[in-house]
């Protein structure tokens, strides 16, 4: 069986300024992958180069065995794409927006009709079907996005964080119709900020930072891996830092409020109750977001 | 970018065909607007200029003023639909609506889009060419054996002057900056191709330079000759510039457009 994406040392620069700096992973058919990474990061430019809209600048990118450089008609006629930002056809109707689109892919009148009407009804749009598409709201746009890139029927579909902006009714919403996608087979690559909404969806994952891929692997592994499967938060305080120096607990500091990182929560909550009689410590399971934040950092990058 | 970078053959697909559609489809959303001013503008000229001044300039190489200008009527027309579509209209497009990036995530490529672009650009100056044709014929002011030829060429004169606005539209830091081309470049032609008075009052040196450098020449001296009706080697020399020169900048136009846009 082909990987739907393979990257080999793959490698962006924009005129001097390395943006994608060899990195490798497969993403395998059918599943559902997750790019994350703070601001900068590089996830963008991966997609855009999967996407076969910008050129790789060294290394091997393939699709369905294909190679990006030389295949991008064929590549970009099974791929459905969600950009980061909006690109609709503000001349058009929604319906017109899907209409022109799938002239595009080449799929006849009637077909693209019938199409249309599925996908409107998909993302809840069919009483918009008629307006202009600046009259829509942020998250209609968003939803809009998602059914002009399935248009097509993709096998595999480019999320360039799709959720952003949107309430929480429309993520649930969009949530639940990837996962019917997943289950059509669909292949789907996802960057998100939202990390629970990356927990939930992603079947393996990669953590990028300046351009770099840090971590790979399932959502579960990764955060067993580097936080274990609980965290204890309690106030930062020097009698508690005194305190879990003694027990050689691992621990960091995030602000105002440490986190302690333990195999077995009950015993070192005990522990902390007993010997250092702490009024506030809370135990709960641990997250991607701890992992994203141990890894990338708290500071803000501009 | 090297001088082969910029004359590099690009891979036009039969796709292109999809950008001239949707932007037909968007000017059959306002048809009725956009007949309008190649109805209206050429009459107005014909009025103030061929029947006001006319009175006082009554020939011109004994043809009436009004005959004089005609041709050349259509001939700027040509040129304005084509080179505003493509310079302020591609840009926007380009630039504010987004919408090249959203079709070359389909399988069309940036060559397809921009050659898409060019094609509407020349329909435009078709569009223009063939309502003025009857609209001038009916006024008596064109010999109608040959006149009808003047609406295909105005596509490809069109094209000619759509690469140039694509031209400017790749290189432009930001659309204000588009003024400065039809400030320099465009009004200039409007004025001194022939249009209104023959470039032959002109010193030597200018009228070279016009022949070279101004295409509206050419487009002006093809479109009268066909209005006249007096067909001779010139107007075969004019066709022939507009073609190459026109292939030449098309291909130009879309390297340098393929420079801004894919990184
Ligand atoms: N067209 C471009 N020209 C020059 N530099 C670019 C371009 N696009 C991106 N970059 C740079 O490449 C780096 C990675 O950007 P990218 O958009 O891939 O980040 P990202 O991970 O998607 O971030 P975000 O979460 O903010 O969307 C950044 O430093 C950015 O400034
Ligand atoms: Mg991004």
């Amino acid at each position: 069986m082909v990987s739907a994406v393979i990257a080999k040392d793959l490698h962006k620069y924009f005129k001097d300024q390395l943006a994608v700096k060899n990195i490798s992973f497969s993403i395998e058919e059918g599943e559902t992958f997750g790019f994350l990474g703070p601001n900068g990061a590089g996830k963008t430019t991966t997609m855009r180069m999967i996407q076969c809209v910008s050129p790789i600048s060294r290394g091997k990118l393939e699709i369905m065995g294909m190679d990006t450089t030389k295949y991008h008609r064929e590549i970009k006629s099974f791929m459905g794409v969600v950009p980061q930002e909006n690109n609709l056809d503000g001349d058009f109707t929604v319906y017109e927006n899907l209409l022109v689109y799938s002239r595009y892919f080449d799929i006849p009148r009637g077909e693209a009709d019938k199409r249309i009407d599925e996908l409107l009804d998909f993302v809840h749009l069919l009483e918009k079907r008629d307006v202009m598409t600046e009259s829509l709201s942020g998250g209609m746009k968003r939803r809009l996005v998602l059914a002009r890139a399935l248009i097509n029927r993709p096998r595999i579909l480019i999320l360039d964080e799709p959720t952003v902006g949107l309430d929480p009714q429309a993520r649930h919403m969009i949530w639940e119709k990837l996962r019917s996608l997943k289950r059509q087979g669909v292949t789907i690559v996802i960057t998100s900020h939202y990390l629970d909404e990356v927990e939930k969806l992603c079947d393996r994952l990669v953590v990028m930072d300046y351009g770099k891929i840090l971590v790979q692997g399932t959502p579960g592994g990764v955060i067993e891996r580097f936080i274990g499967s609980n965290i204890i938060e309690a106030e930062n305080d020097p009698a508690i830092l005194e305190c879990l120096k003694q027990k050689d607990a691992s621990y960091e500091i995030m602000g105002d409020i440490v986190h302690i990182y333990a195999a077995n929560t009950a015993e070192i909550s005990e522990y902390l109750l007993m010997e250092c009689s702490f009024p506030k410590i809370t135990a709960r399971p641990a997250t991607l977001e701890d992992v994203f934040l141990k890894l990338t950092g708290r500071r803000l990058r501009e | 970018m090297n001088i082969q970078g910029y004359l590099k053959i690009p891979s036009i697909s039969i796709r292109a065909f999809k950008v001239w559609q949707r932007n037909r489809d968007v000017f059959m959303k306002d048809i009725k607007l956009n007949f309008l001013p190649p109805l209206l503008e050429p009459m107005l000229y014909l009025i103030a200029l061929g029947f006001g001044l006319g009175k006082f300039v009554e020939s011109i190489n004994g043809v009436p003023y009004v005959v004089f200008i005609a041709p050349a009527l259509i001939a700027v027309s040509v040129m304005y639909a084509s080179f505003f579509e493509c310079s302020y209209g591609s840009y926007v497009r380009m630039y504010y609506q987004k919408i090249f990036d959203a079709i070359v995530a389909t399988p069309l490529t940036i060559d397809d889009v921009i050659a898409g672009e060019l094609l509407w650009g020349a329909t435009r100056s078709m569009i223009n060419a063939s309502i003025m044709v009857p609209v001038i014929g009916i006024f008596g002011l064109i010999d109608l054996k040959y006149s009808l030829l003047i609406i295909p060429f105005a596509f490809f004169g069109g094209l000619l002057f759509a690469a140039i606005g694509m031209c400017f539209a790749a290189v432009t830091p930001n659309i204000m900056s588009i003024n400065y081309p039809v400030l320099l470049f465009i009004t200039p032609m409007f004025l001194f191709s022939g249009t209104f008075f023959p470039i032959d009052v002109l010193p030597l040196p200018v009228q070279y330079f016009a022949t070279a450098f101004l295409p509206l020449t050419h487009i002006v001296n093809v479109i009268r000759s066909l209005a006249f009706g007096v067909i001779d080697s010139s107007l075969l020399f004019g066709i022939i510039w507009v073609l190459i020169v026109g292939s030449i900048l098309i291909v130009i136009s879309i390297n340098l457009m393929k420079r801004r846009l894919v990184v």
